[in-house]
Formats: C-alpha cells, structure tokens, sequence
C-alpha cells in the first residue's frame, strides 16, 4: 500500500509518519511511507492544512496526527 | 513529542460522561482560580526574602502570574479548539470564494480569529484561498489577522492586563488586518507573486477539493483536548520566559526609566517599538507577560500594544516560510503596509489615552 505524507517538516507531519509506521507494523500490514514536503507537490493535492495523508492518489485525511483508529481503518 | 493518543482508548464512553466531566473541570477550575493569590503568597514566603524587597516582589509576581496564565489558557484554548472544529480552511475557502473586497476583507479578518491557522501550513492556505479566487486583498487580510487575533493572546491579555485591553487589542487587531489587506488589494501586486502561484491563480493547475469529516460534540471536546495540549507543548517554554522577564522589571526596573522611553510623550518611542518588535521571534505567551510589567512601569499604551503586536504579526520565520509564495519586493510591501497599520494605531492610542 503506497501511503504518501504531505507536511513541510513540522512536528505534526513528522509524528504523522512515525504514527502510520507504529500502527502499519502493530497490524503487520507492509506499507511504503513516503514524505512529500515539497510546495508545489503539496498544493497539487488541494490540501489547505497540513500534515495531509494521501492513500492510492487519494487525500483521506488533513490538518491533525491521525489517530490509530483512523490508520487501521485506512489499513483494511 | 509524544505521539500517544488518548482517543482510541475509550470509544465506548457516553456522551453524557463528556458532558458533566467538562461541567466538573470548570467548577474545580473556578475554585482553584479563586485560590491563586493564597498560593502565590504561601509560595513567596517559603524564600528566605522579604516580601517587600525587590525580590520578594518579583519572586510574588511570578508564582501568582505562572499559575493563572496556565489556567487561563487551558479554559480559553479549549473553547476556541471546540470553536474551531466548526470551522476548517476548507470551509472559509468556500466562504470566501467570490467575494469582494470590502466585504471580503472583513469576512476574512474575522474568519481568522476562528479557522485554525498553524504558520507552517500558511503556504498551502494561501494557495488554497488565492486558487479559488479569493482576491490577494482579501487572502493577506486572513493572513494577518490569524496569527495575529488568536486566542493564546486574548487570553494571556485578558487575564494579565485586563479585559478593556484584550477588546482592544482584538478590535484594533482586526481592524490592522482588515484595512492593510485592502491596501494590498487596492495595489494589486498579483504580478509579485511567484511564479508558480501565479500560475494556480490563473487556474491553470486548480487543485481539487478535499471533503472534510463528520464531527460529532465529543469529537469536538477531543478536538479541545488536543489543541490544549498542543498549544502547551509549544508555548510553556515562552511563558516562564516571558514571565520571569516580566517578574524581574517589575521587581528592579524603575518606574522613571520606562515612562521616559516608553511613555507617551517620547514621539519616536510607537516607530522604535515596532522596528524592535518585528525581528524578535516570541509569540503572545512570551511577550503579554513582559507587556503587563512594562505598562506597570508607566509605559504608555500605544506604544506597548503596537510593539506586542509587531512582535506577533510580523515574524522572521513566517516571512521565511511565506518567501515560497511571494516575491521580496511583496513581503516588503506586506511588512510595510501592515507596519504601518500598527504605527497608527500606536499613535492612535498614546494620543487618545
């Protein structure tokens, strides 16, 4: 599963990364994580708030850490 | 930072125990609220000071101010994180979209007090709002007033200096951001932007909307929860700082010095305030403190409100990160314009009071 980060480096985005990574290895699912903190690749997505969490091209989440629940859900 | 989540512990807890244990934390804050100056006297007299020497004051200064600044922003920030759930970027984008200026930039000074901003995800804001064809105008208005009007200020003004301020400090506040987003307007710098934006702007590249969640009440109490924790994480540091900065001039500075430099009567005090203000890297946490102890001091208030408020609105690091967006020749607009809007009222103030 190709999971992508937007986030600039701030500490939210930052935890969003480890925060998918935890959930990912707790349920034994294999993801691709990858950190997009480039503007302009950030701004194509059409998020207005960061850290953003684009799953399969698809802006599921944005503007927090998302919780564990939330990762699994996206896991299934 | 701690990336451990209280939230999913407990999905099965009632709604009904949200309520009432948010009604209890404001009664057992209430009552401890009401028990600060006791403590800080208590807390005092355990130095081997006296009480009215310079130290005991300064030392009685910092154990009361610590405590209900802490108090107050934990009351103020959670109402505004319960506030802001109601509101998202998303949501202001479609409220804005289409408006006029006049009309826009007030809309938008005010929904900046209310979206929730953070500075390092100004650059996606400003380029969702200006590709949906809010005017810049109107876009620099939400710009300034979001970081500048925010709760943490409110709240640490309201409580360290006064309600009367506080208002003040809102209504002029928003009232900077309103007419200087209208004279960016009126000056129509679209061709300073960078490049790349532009090309958004013209519609070229139109990212697409993302539709946000559901929330229901007890989302929005952990919405609150969250934004006092982060808020705390960020800002705990800035207000001992600031407070025992504050603690200290209101334990040796003397009351001549600073109505000499600060008062009104020094004309060139309200353009050095500013000039000083805007490379300084603090936010509200850290300087409110050391703004009570200087009006203690007999500073005037014009010059002490438009010092606060170039330290706040105009910083180094949002420049830097608005540098991706805006060329220099409109950040140094933008720095002039809004400056400018913070000199008058400055003046405004040490003229009126």
């Amino acid at each position: 599963m190709d999971i992508k980060v937007l986030g600039p480096g701030c500490a939210k985005c930052k935890s969003t990364v480890e925060q998918i990574d935890r959930v990912a290895k707790e349920a034994g699912k294999s993801v691709s994580l990858e950190k997009v903190e480039d503007m302009r690749q950030i701004v194509s997505y059409g998020v207005m708030s960061t850290p953003g969490v684009v799953i399969g091209g698809k802006v599921v989440h944005v503007g927090s850490v998302p919780t564990r629940d939330q990762i699994l859900a996206w896991l299934q | 930072m701690s990336t451990d989540f209280t939230s999913p512990a407990q999905p099965s807890t009632p709604d009904w125990l949200w309520h009432s244990g948010i009604l209890v934390f404001v009664a057992a804050w209430y009552a401890l609220y009401n028990q600060l100056i006791p403590f800080a006297e208590w807390m005092t007299s355990l130095f081997p000071v006296e009480r009215q020497s310079h130290t005991g004051e300064a030392i009685a200064f910092f154990f009361y101010d610590v405590p209900k600044v802490m108090m107050l922003l934990t009351l103020i920030v959670f109402v505004m994180g319960v506030v802001r759930s109601f509101f998202s970027p998303e949501r202001t984008r479609a409220l804005l979209a289409g408006k006029r200026e006049g009309v826009g930039n007030v809309m938008a000074a005010s929904l900046g007090v209310v979206t929730p901003f953070c500075s390092c995800s100004a650059v996606p804001l400003f380029i969702g709002l200006v590709s949906a064809g809010v005017p810049l105008g109107v876009t620099f208005s939400f710009l300034i007033s979001a970081p500048m009007v925010n709760e943490v200020a409110l709240a640490l003004l309201f409580g360290l200096v006064g309600w009367k301020v506080a208002l003040t400090y809102f209504a002029f506040g928003l009232g900077v951001a309103i007419v200087a987003g209208w004279v960016i307007g009126r000056l129509h710098l679209e061709g300073w932007l960078q490049d790349w934006v532009r090309d958004i702007h013209s519609g070229a590249t139109a990212p697409a909307a993302f539709e946000g969640e559901r929330l229901t009440m007890v989302d929005r109490y952990r919405f609150g929860i969250e934004a006092v924790r982060e808020i705390f994480a960020r800002v705990w540091i800035w207000i001992i700082i600031g407070i025992g900065m504050g603690a200290l001039i209101h334990g040796y500075v003397p009351q001549e010095l600073m109505a000499r430099i600060m008062g009104a009567d020094a004309w060139w005090s309200v353009p050095a305030a500013v000039l000083i203000g805007i490379p300084m890297y603090t936010n509200a946490a850290g300087v409110i403190p050391i703004v009570e102890a200087l009006l203690g001091k007999g500073a005037a208030l014009g010059t002490v409100l438009a010092f606060m408020m170039s330290v706040i609105a105009l910083s180094l690091p949002e420049m830097i990160i608005l540098r991706q967006v805006l060329t220099l020749r409109l950040i140094a607009v933008f720095i002039g314009v809004v400056g400018s809007g913070i000199l008058a009222v400055g003046y405004l103030f040490n003229f009126l009071f």
